[in-house]
């Protein structure tokens, strides 16, 4: 119980926001200064109207932040613009050296890319106003619990329709409707980090009944173990249809954490860990591209020409980067198939070396940490799930690409958040740290109670 | 749920240190392995995106780097590739460097210790890194009549400046085309090497420098200063010359190369011993002065020393433990006795430096891409060889082979030049080595040369008739005569 009275003016940390903000856009500036000048293209006026755009979508959505969610964290919009606009840069830097590698052998120059990711970034700002204005209270989510369910669910299901599915490099994760082809199961880790936040409040006392102990640790009734069997056949559905190893792992690792969460049994982690290992193993011996990809990993150079190119060409990139990189614009990152996707940090970590992946890496670290901070902070059960969650599946998703094009673990291909080139990742994860924003607002807010005129002379009494 | 949601965190961050960790054992610890990787393109484009730097002969760029506009963005050019490939030796992306394209290397390409601070400037500039220039001592109007005149002949040619060491013409025949292994076309590139390899004449071989061969009568130059240096003997002293020699504690007989005696007498002075090339008195003579004695003197005169120009050239030997026979079949060249080109024109230096032999050197400086001079090598003594006085006598001695003896195609008018023929048997069914070493002029050598010609017949002759006119034209390129 707190008993507050005196309406106060809390910092709200704004300005400091803003700062960083512009701090992060001047970097873009000067890595995008770099690589124009480096690599002999200078900076056209078509550059200097990107950077000008990407500054005014920054700013579009600071003050989107100032009027919306006054007291959110101020590290969040910073650094995903950082990551964002780096994303950027090295996507245009990807483009420069596939152009004069075109120039040089006469083939045709492919259309360049940054320009399209631009126009995602843009899409995903509008998203991101778009989510502070119409989610006022993230509370009202939990309303629609079962409604995101579905949609997650569907839209994990979409690729394998016939007409708009459509398969890429053997994975059937995309649909194209409109000439416009995007990944639902991008959107679907939000409807789906949203319905797992929203069950769980409901069901976690009983979820975390205990029956029995074994080994002094309590597990749950075997008719609640449903829920985790459900996703967890999900999860290898989406495996075995979709051939989506990335995807796969992360629904049902953020599952089984958020189940661990909110029911603070230990129990369910080991249980996961048992049928993460089954699904696993079934998955080795079953399907030759999950046994393909860690074959891979175990010996990338035994195909080195051919099915471990990618990975192998990707290490070269790493050793050439060192310590300090060789510069932006100095480097050879087009040699790393899907540069600009699955393996852009090979570029980064080629270009800005070891010091520019520790900082990388960190940067992500800070999100994530503030992500958690929220989630501690924020009041309600629901909030605190659906802050946690929606960090887990950031940290998720870039531990197993980042471990996967680092040979930490068998490669599995998902987009490094804000990074890769792809509107359907950039748009999502945008709408992530919109809530993470609208969450960490309502966490921070000072409990303010301004009491009418009416009330002036009644001991005002508040829960907290 | 405050407390689970730290669990997690700390295991997220324990993923992110894992993360960290494999990256920094990747850049790190891992690297350099990872840049050696054979697949590895990398290393390969960076090395040809860069300009490398220039070797230079006198004013002339004798290799370059030219742009191709093709995806290797530079290519090595040599302006004349056979005339010195010797010495630039060739940069290939297939077989990878040899010469002072290999030597030099971080100088050319602009990642030696001299280069950082042009480096740090380029950088700051964003301009492309430059490699530096490496300036060598050779005299491209030596190097060239050594070239031509040594034709088709299989041999070497290798001049030096006595007073200082440098090298100023290193020629060998065959020779390759470094052109033609700098290429960008990996295929035609492995045509043209295997072809070289399988040439039994072994054009890849760095023959001035590397070659080994018995130097057979050029070697009575090294005995004869073992004898003055004895003080047992002078060039007036009389030898037994007689038409042939039992070859101590056995029954072998060893000739003259004209089977007759060196002179009526049967007895000889060292002087003519030395102008015929009398086999029969060396022989003797260097029974008298003992393996160890010359041995000594050999090594003073760069016998069984490795030396770096910085191209590294073989050790020249000397038999390290020979009975009486060997001794005297070693005393005229022969035996184990086994030398370079370069070694004999050492030789021929030392004496002419009145007993100082300097180290052989190839690289005079080294200069950065605005051509600032980042380095001069300076001359340095190697050895004293023998006296003063010594050296004089034994350098009016050649001179009297030259205008006297067997040498008479080095002559040249109006200059002393001092010489010495020989040619070496390589063995029963081999042929013989035709030698030539000379320097000039007498009294104040610029220019110490020995030539070697493989394959050149039986002839005592061959030395003074196939090598000692190539010895001629480089002495007098180096002097400006006509």
């Amino acid at each position: 119980m707190a008993f507050t009275s005196v309406p106060t003016r809390q910092p709200n940390r704004r300005n400091t926001e803003l700062m960083l903000v512009i701090g992060a856009w001047v970097l873009g500036v000067a890595g995008t200064m770099q690589i124009a000048w480096a690599t002999g293209e200078g900076m056209t006026p078509r550059l200097w109207i990107t950077v000008v755009i990407v500054g005014i979508l920054a700013g579009a959505m600071h003050v989107a932040v100032r009027l919306k969610a006054e007291y959110a964290d101020p590290l969040f919009l910073p650094l995903a613009t950082l990551l964002t606009i780096l994303g950027l840069v090295m996507i245009y830097r990807i483009d420069v050296a596939t152009a004069l590698r075109a120039a040089r052998n006469n083939a045709p120059v492919p259309t360049p890319d940054v320009y399209a990711q631009l126009t995602w970034f843009t899409v995903a700002v509008v998203l991101f106003i778009a989510v502070l204005i119409l989610v006022r209270d993230h509370r009202r989510l939990q309303r629609f619990t079962y409604t995101f369910g579905l949609i997650g669910l569907l839209g994990l299901l979409l690729p394998l329709l016939p007409i708009i599915g459509n398969t890429v490099n053997g994975a059937t994760l995309w649909i194209r409707i409109f000439g416009l082809s995007f990944q639902p199961a991008e959107a679907s880790k939000i409807f789906l980090t949203i319905f797992f936040a929203g069950y769980l409040v409901i069901k976690r006392d009983s979820l975390a009944l205990v029956r029995t102990k074994v080994f002094g640790v309590g597990l749950p009734r075997p008719k609640d173990v449903g829920p985790l069997v459900v996703a967890w056949v999900i999860s290898l559905g989406v495996l075995v249809f979709q051939r989506d190893l990335g995807t796969s792992l992360l629904f049902f690792g953020l599952f089984v954490l958020m189940l661990y969460i909110a029911t603070q049994r230990r129990s369910w982690i080991i249980i996961g860990a048992a049928l993460f290992s089954v699904g696993a193993i079934l998955a080795y011996f079953a399907f030759g591209h999950v046994r393909l990809r860690v074959d891979i990993w175990w010996d990338p150079w035994g195909d080195a020409n051919n099915t471990g190119y990618q990975l192998v060409q990707s290490l070269y990139g790493f050793a050439s980067g060192g310590l300090f990189g060789s510069g932006l614009g100095q480097g050879f990152p087009e040699f790393v198939p899907f540069a600009n996707t699955d393996f852009i940090v090979a570029a980064i970590g080629e270009e800005l070396g070891l010091v520019g992946m520790c900082a990388l890496l960190l940067f992500f670290g800070i999100l994530i940490e503030r992500g958690l901070r929220t989630a501690i902070a924020v009041r309600d059960s629901f909030g605190q799930l659906l802050a946690v969650g929606l960090s887990i599946v950031l940290a998720l998703q870039l531990f197993v690409i980042v471990g996967g094009v680092t040979r930490l673990i068998p490669l599995t291909g998902l987009t490094t958040p804000f990074l890769s080139y792809g509107g359907s990742s950039l748009v999502a994860n945008w709408v992530i740290i919109a809530l993470l924003i609208r969450i960490s607002d309502q966490a921070r807010r000072p409990d303010v109670f301004v009491p009418s005129v009416d009330e002036a002379f009644t001991q005002v009494v508040r829960r907290v | 749920m405050n407390r689970p949601i730290r669990r997690v965190g700390a295991v997220l961050a324990v993923l992110l240190l894992a993360m960290i960790a494999n990256v920094t054992f990747i850049q790190v610890f891992q690297a350099a392995d990872y840049r050696e990787r054979p697949g590895n393109q990398r290393q390969l484009l960076a090395q040809y995106d860069r300009e490398r730097g220039p070797i230079v002969a006198a004013t002339d760029a004798v290799a370059r780097s030219v742009e191709t506009g093709d995806s290797l963005r530079y290519q090595r050019v040599y302006s004349s590739g056979p005339l010195y490939a010797p010495v630039t030796g060739f940069d290939s992306l297939v077989y990878g460097t040899t010469g002072l394209e290999r030597t030099e290397n971080k100088i050319l390409n602009g990642s030696s210790d001299l280069l950082f601070v042009d480096r740090t400037k380029q950088l700051f500039a964003g301009a492309q890194i430059q490699g530096g220039s490496v300036v060598t001592t050779i005299n491209p109007d030596a190097q060239l009549a050594a070239y031509q005149t040594l034709g088709s002949k299989v041999g070497s040619v290798v001049a030096i400046d006595p007073a200082t060491g440098k090298i100023l013409a290193s020629v060998q025949s065959p020779s390759f085309d470094p052109n033609l292994l700098s290429s960008h076309d990996p295929s035609s590139i492995r045509t043209y090497y295997e072809e070289l390899t399988a040439d039994p004449k072994k054009p890849l071989l760095n023959r001035p420098i590397v070659a080994l061969n018995p130097p057979g009568s050029t070697f009575k130059l090294v005995v004869t200063a073992a004898a003055l240096t004895s003080g047992r003997f002078t060039a007036d002293s009389l030898l037994p010359g007689p038409k042939t020699y039992r070859l101590p504690l056995t029954t072998t007989y060893l000739n003259n190369w004209n089977r007759q005696a060196c002179s009526p007498s049967g007895m000889v002075t060292l002087r003519t011993a030395l102008a015929i090339s009398c086999n029969t008195a060396f022989a003797w003579l260097g029974n008298e002065l003992g393996a160890d004695a010359l041995r000594t003197q050999a090594q003073l005169m760069g016998f069984d020393t490795r030396f770096e120009l910085p191209l590294r050239a073989a050790r020249s030997t000397f038999p390290t433990d020979p009975d009486a026979p060997q001794t005297s079949l070693s005393s005229i060249g022969q035996f184990e006795v086994r030398a370079t080109a370069l070694q004999m024109a050492m030789v021929g230096a030392a004496i002419g430096n009145k007993g100082v032999l300097m180290n052989p050197y190839m690289v005079q400086e080294v200069r950065g891409p605005d051509l600032s001079i980042l380095r001069t090598t300076q001359p340095s003594i190697f050895n004293r060889a023998m006296t003063i006085s010594n050296a004089a006598i034994e350098t009016e001695m050649m001179v009297n082979v030259v205008n006297n003896g067997t040498g008479s195609n080095a002559r040249i008018s109006g200059i002393d030049v001092a010489g010495k023929t020989g040619t070496a048997q390589t063995g029963n069914a081999r042929p013989s080595i035709a030698w030539f070493v000379a320097f000039a002029p007498a009294n104040n050598p610029k220019v110490a040369v020995a030539v070697s010609i493989e394959q050149a017949g039986a002839a005592e002759i061959s030395g003074n008739g196939l090598a000692a006119p190539i010895a001629r034209a480089v002495i007098k390129a180096v002097l400006k005569l006509s």
